[in-house]
């Protein structure tokens, strides 16, 4: 399906002055023969949380994974297409662009709390060291900002210097937030953040992502569509490695265009 | 890819009973409009009574409705068109109740007239009856666009309640006529004008159970929409 992307673009102003922070454009991936993305399209929004639901197998993960250029790592994979990182304008899959500039301004929370086998103190550290911060009160002072940003701080401050494996399913979770926020990106990639945490914990971290979208945009990769409609400004709906539907969060969920759309949300797909 | 059942098919099956019920509660209703109706123009006072009963059936009918859909939207958190159908019915349910309401008070109407004998001093105004059959018809059609879904039909539907409140203003106006030149005609002329209101009301849910239809379909919600607005809500492919 083609879907250009200004076909996408909602300018609205009831929406006070939507602002592009990136674009895809006529994105293809290929995992060595196998095309897992179909020369997609859309825009990302700023200081908004677009949510990518879907079956498995669509390609949401895929296209995360594309942003932060996770997909460099392993050999015969292939980008086709562009991700124009606004407002300079620069195209995060250009083979010049150094990937890990890219993980500065784009960071990226795995589904399985991965905090490093390090303290808290380090695993928040770690990005601002790489970047060559070494000022002992700056980088206290950073960590601080990042933990306190991802809703941590009170409760780790006294615990700095402990292991973060001790922390709960929750806390390193958000520990992982505040890894990724240390670096100031502006935009941040959710693969499926809550799905391994139990309610409680799933609501924290939702607040948090609502708290976040005031200084950084979200994109977030989940399963679960009630999430994608607490959470959201706008959903892109994703099938076989094609984008079948984007828009605004509400009228995707109330009454979308395409009866595909329609059908997976209401759970008619099987 | 398989779609249009749920994968879980016990929800479709809520689904149905619901759309089941509300079908079911609208014939009830209808009916004991039509009783109603009847009871008004014939004196027919067992009627009257039958209307009554019929209305604490309605009024359990919204209760086990409602239960059913709250019950519905804890347990499936519906989204897209199954949200649409339940808020719709939802909304329906409130107006059919409402309309047997308005059907029983026409039934006791009915009764006062004829109880206190004062059926030779109550103007007969014809337009009662072409007023009540016009809104008889409303709720019939309106029913109908539900039981089908049709949003082009429910639009119709909308478009004739002006009618209806426009004989509501004739037959007041020639009630007060009467009232002027023969004061004993006072009360009876009052107790057809709250049967004439009751028709009003009447016709004024029966649109908002049309709307309700627009709004499952379309997703639209064209409660106090302007004609063009209301043109434009149905006219948008589906």
């Amino acid at each position: 399906m083609d879907v250009s992307i200004e076909a996408l673009e909602q300018p609205n102003a009831a929406q006070d002055a939507l602002v592009l922070k990136a674009e895809v454009r006529e994105l293809s991936f290929f995992y060595g023969d196998f095309e897992a993305l179909k020369a997609l399209s859309l825009p990302i929004y700023e200081d908004r949380v677009t949510a990518l639901i879907g079956p498995s197998g669509c390609g949401k993960s895929t296209l995360l994974r594309c942003f932060n250029r996770i997909h460099d790592l392993y050999p015969g994979n292939r980008y086709q297409g562009s991700i124009t990182l606004h407002p300079d304008r620069i195209d995060i899959l250009d083979r010049a662009i150094d990937p890990m500039d890219v993980r500065m301004r784009i960071g990226m929370v795995f589904q399985k709390p991965s905090p490093f086998p390090t303290t808290v103190f380090e695993n928040v550290a770690y990005g601002l060291r790489l970047r060559g911060l070494r000022a002992k009160a700056m980088l206290a002072d950073s960590v601080e900002q990042a933990l306190r940003g991802a809703a941590l701080w009170d409760e780790v401050k006294d615990r700095l210097n402990q292991d973060a494996s001790n922390l709960s399913g929750g806390q390193q979770q958000r520990l992982c937030i505040a890894r990724a926020l240390a670096t100031g990106p502006e935009l941040m990639l959710f693969d499926e953040p809550t799905s391994a945490l139990d309610p409680i914990a799933t609501a924290s971290i939702e607040e948090l992502i609502d708290e976040l979208k005031k200084r950084v945009s979200i994109l977030i990769v989940t399963h679960n569509m009630q999430q994608a409609a607490r959470c959201s400004d706008y959903t892109a709906f994703m099938y076989l490695g094609e984008l079948i539907e984007f828009g605004p969060t509400e009228q995707i969920f109330l009454k979308p265009s395409k009866k595909q759309t329609e059908d997976y949300i209401t759970g008619r797909f099987g | 890819m398989v779609t249009g059942e749920h994968t879980i098919k016990q929800y479709d099956q809520e689904l149905e009973s619901l759309r089941a019920r509300i079908l079911a509660m609208g014939g009830l209703v209808e009916s004991q409009l039509r009783m109603a109706i009847d009871c008004f123009e014939h004196a027919d006072l067992r009627k009257a009574d039958e209307v009554v009963e019929a209305d604490e059936q309605v009024d359990a009918e919204e209760l086990e409705l409602g239960r059913l859909i709250v019950n519905l939207i804890v347990r499936r958190q519906p989204a897209a068109n199954d949200l649409r159908l339940i808020m719709g019915v939802s909304r329906a349910v409130t107006d059919l109740e409402r309309i047997g309401d308005e059907a029983t008070k026409i039934a006791r109407a009915a009764r006062w007239v004829h109880e206190k004998d004062v059926v030779t001093r109550t103007p007969r105004i014809r337009d009662i009856r072409v007023s009540a059959e016009a809104a008889l018809s409303m709720l019939r059609g309106a029913l109908d666009a539900f039981a089908r879904l049709d949003p082009l039909a429910a639009a119709e539907i909308i478009r004739e309640d002006k009618g209806v409140d426009e004989q509501f203003r004739l037959i007041l106006r020639q009630l007060i006529t009467f009232m002027m030149e023969d004061p004993r005609t006072i009360t009876g002329s009052l107790d057809t004008v709250w049967v004439a209101k009751a028709i009003e009301r009447i016709g004024d849910h029966s649109k908002n159970i049309a709307g309700d239809v627009i709004f499952i379909v379309q997703g639209e919600d064209v409660r106090h929409a302007t004609p063009e607005q209301l043109a434009r809500a149905v006219s948008q492919p589906i």
